[in-house]
């Protein structure tokens, strides 16, 4: 049985096809579809975000002024007749570039294996873009209780921390999920929106780090590595400069150069950072804030050194470095949930059980060059790629995890008062 | 003796064939009309009232039905450098572009003979590329290491030593993207123009320059006119130029609509500020074609 890939033609590697991309999609969005487009390398993780995972940012969270934030009061999402048996499909949706994939073909290798086994077809849409952007999509239907029509959706930890507290995700069957139950590593089994991972799983983690052009920054500053937070705001590096978009990323290793917790900080904490943020802006030292195309930015040369998503800046390609910031960078995860009213229950968390299993795990990881979530993973990348099996980007060390941080799980007032604030910053 | 055709029944047969002959057109004009109401009349209504919401008091971050007309003067407080911003590139961009274009059209129209239809082409030609790919190809075009930038840098006329992520790329971006909406109504307007009348300017010993001021620009006003508001009007309200070429410092009011959009949820602002942009708009328009004294040409 074949794979059906959405709606259209699946296209190739890094590339989407120009009849999906749609004005409400443009934005950062657009610009990351098109960095994709204009290269042809491996594909990546778009957009990423860090939120709560550590146990402090539960109690954050429990303490935060709305009465309602508190995480434990989930409730699973409302169910539909499970139609598994009868319809041997599933749903799902993902962000661009975030499978294994023949450059050439534009088979994706794990999937068609998935189907071979189990029988169950798979319509894989590379819909989601930007987390808001997604949501903002979908929300009418959750809110009027409504299916949205994809059986998994995979979202970052503080949007899934979203959809579990408002009753959007469904409670997973673990007893049927061996490999999930019990591969799920450490770190990421009790977050603070999900303790025991009742409602969600990991797909990917990742790293908001430094990347940046040797050669470039050599000729610039003189070094061609990049280590502090003082050395990205040199002035020999004015308009040189970019930070993501992304408010997690950027505030959280701001912050934790200003010696503040981006896991446990107060309101003053993050206006200092902002502060910061501003005067870099203001003098020039920072070009532009950017979603993905950062990426492009960088091969041409515009761009000497970023503040950037782990995975992008090992897929630049070894004229670029990449490092931790000293300071600390930030850690965030993808999450698959499956929404309410879904017909395929049954079928998707086959798909995500699959998915668990340590050697498609490494295949995915040698492929989007994320941190796997899963446990045996390391172990199996010896047979799928041994140049990566100590890469600590993909397998961190508890050294570069000590490194990094995971943002405070926000209240929605919070959320909402920081990302203005922040996005005024930027010029929004 | 033959039939007596009565007078009356002619007249009332001729009456009833015009009656049904208008009956037609006006159900001709129902796709149209409802295609009108469903898409046009009810998302401005909805926008409207959108704009008006107030936030909702038990659960914050939601929006109930209202009437807060504060809506308007809290986002225009807040947001009124990135509006201006907005008309101040569109403006710039509709002159640049008239200017580029008026020759390019004039060209066609009378110039180029057979190679009218290949040029017309060739202007409409980018447009199959999809926009967003010819935004990001400026990119490249404008690079700090590329040609246009060095040149200019090596005549030292950037103040940021860069063009990329600056005004000046927004402004050449909003340019380039809109100027095929500058040279066809150009064109068609100019191609419409009886040469003779050209002609008898220059027989009556009008210089170059004045049979231009006084025969070929007026007979070309229409074209301006439409040329402008079709250049200016998506520009004002464009966001992808402004994100892809400019800097935190160039946001235009697109950019701020779909930030409090998608970000922050707060659709009565980003309403308001729709609502608002379309208002300003429109009495620009207006005032325009009023002062152009093209109402009826246009």
């Amino acid at each position: 049985m074949a794979v059906s890939y959405g709606f259209h033609r699946p296209p190739a590697v890094g590339t989407v096809a120009p009849q999906e991309v749609q004005l409400s999609e443009f934005r950062e969005p657009a610009a990351r579809e098109i960095a994709g487009m204009m290269r042809s390398s491996l594909s990546r993780r778009r957009i990423l975000q860090a939120a709560g995972i550590t146990g402090v940012a539960a109690v954050a969270a429990a303490c935060g002024a709305s009465g309602d934030s508190g995480s434990a009061a989930a409730s699973t999402a409302a169910s539909a007749a499970d139609l598994s048996d009868s319809e041997k499909t599933v749903n799902w949706s993902n962000w661009p570039g975030y499978m294994d994939s023949d450059e050439k073909t534009g088979a994706r290798p794990s999937l068609d294996a998935f189907v071979k086994q189990s029988g169950i077809n798979v319509t894989y849409n590379e819909d989601i873009n930007d987390n808001n952007e997604f949501y903002a999509k979908v929300r009418t239907q959750l809110e009027q209780g409504q299916p949205i029509d994809r059986d998994i959706v995979v979202l970052t930890d503080w949007m899934a921390a979203l959809w579990i507290e408002s009753g959007y995700a469904q409670k997973l069957d673990k007893a049927a999920m061996p490999n999930a139950s019990a591969n799920v590593i450490d770190k990421l089994q009790n977050v603070a929106f999900d303790p025991g991972r009742e409602y969600s799983l990991p797909w990917q983690s990742g790293f908001g780090l430094f990347g940046w052009n040797k050669s470039k920054l050599k000729e610039l500053i003189g070094t061609d590595t990049l280590a502090t937070v003082d050395q990205l705001f040199n002035p020999k590096l004015k308009g040189r400069v970019t930070v993501l978009s992304e408010m997690r990323d950027t505030m959280g290793i701001i912050m934790a150069w200003q010696g503040n917790d981006p896991s446990n900080f107060t309101e003053d904490q993050f206006m200092q950072a902002i502060d910061a943020l501003r005067t870099q802006i203001d003098n020039g030292q920072i070009r532009s804030v950017e979603g993905n195309s950062y990426m492009s930015d960088m091969e041409s040369g515009n761009v000497v050194a970023v503040i950037g998503w782990s995975g992008d800046v090992i897929q630049l390609g070894s004229d670029f470095g990449i490092a931790m910031p000293e300071s600390g960078g930030t850690l965030w995860t993808d999450n698959m949930l499956i929404p309410p009213l879904v017909s395929h229950k049954k079928n998707a968390e086959k798909l995500m059980n699959y998915y668990y299993d340590p050697e498609v795990a490494a295949k995915i990881s040698a492929f989007v060059q994320y941190i796997s979530p899963v446990k045996g993973a390391q172990e199996a990348m010896q047979k799928v790629d041994p140049a990566l099996v100590d890469n600590q980007w993909i397998f961190p060390t508890a050294e570069t995890l000590n490194k990094s941080y995971v943002f405070m799980t926000l209240t929605p007032e919070q959320d909402l008062k920081y990302q203005r604030e922040f996005q005024k910053a930027i010029g929004n | 003796m033959a039939p007596v055709v009565p007078v009356a029944s002619v007249t009332t047969k001729v009456a009833q064939a015009s009656k049904q002959r208008s009956r037609i057109a006006y159900l001709l004009l129902i796709p149209g009309l409802g295609w009108l109401a469903i898409f046009f009349v009810i998302p401005l209504v909805t926008l409207f009232m959108t704009s008006l919401q107030a936030e909702s008091a038990s659960k914050p971050g939601t929006y109930v039905p209202g009437i807060q007309f504060s809506n308007y003067t809290d986002a225009l407080a807040e947001y009124w450098p990135q509006f201006v911003r907005s008309f101040v590139y569109a403006g710039l961009a509709t002159a640049f572009a008239l200017v580029i274009a008026y020759p390019l059209a004039y060209f066609i129209a009378f110039k180029a003979g057979n190679w009218r239809s290949l040029m017309l082409v060739l202007v409409v030609a980018p447009a199959f590329a999809s926009f967003l790919l010819r935004t990001y190809a400026w990119k490249t075009i404008l690079a700090d290491d590329g040609p246009v930038t060095s040149g200019l840098n090596a005549l030292h006329l950037l103040p940021d030593g860069r063009i990329l992520n600056t005004g000046i790329a927004v402004v050449a971006g909003l340019t380039y993207n809109f100027l095929p909406f500058m040279v066809l109504p150009l064109y068609a307007s100019l191609d419409k123009i009886d040469y003779r009348l050209i002609e008898a300017g220059n027989d009556l010993y009008g210089s170059p320059q004045q049979v231009f001021r006084k025969v070929t620009w007026p007979l070309s006003m229409p074209g301006v006119v439409a040329g402008t508001l079709l250049t200016f009007i998506p520009a004002a309200g464009d966001f992808i130029n402004a994100e892809l070429l400019g800097s935190t410092k160039d946001k235009m009011i697109g950019n701020v609509i779909q930030t409090n959009f998608i970000e922050f949820r707060d659709y009565p602002t980003a309403s308001a500020l729709s609502f608002a942009l379309m208002a300003v708009i429109l009495v620009m328009v207006l005032s325009y074609i009023r002062r152009s004294g093209t109402e009826d040409l246009v």
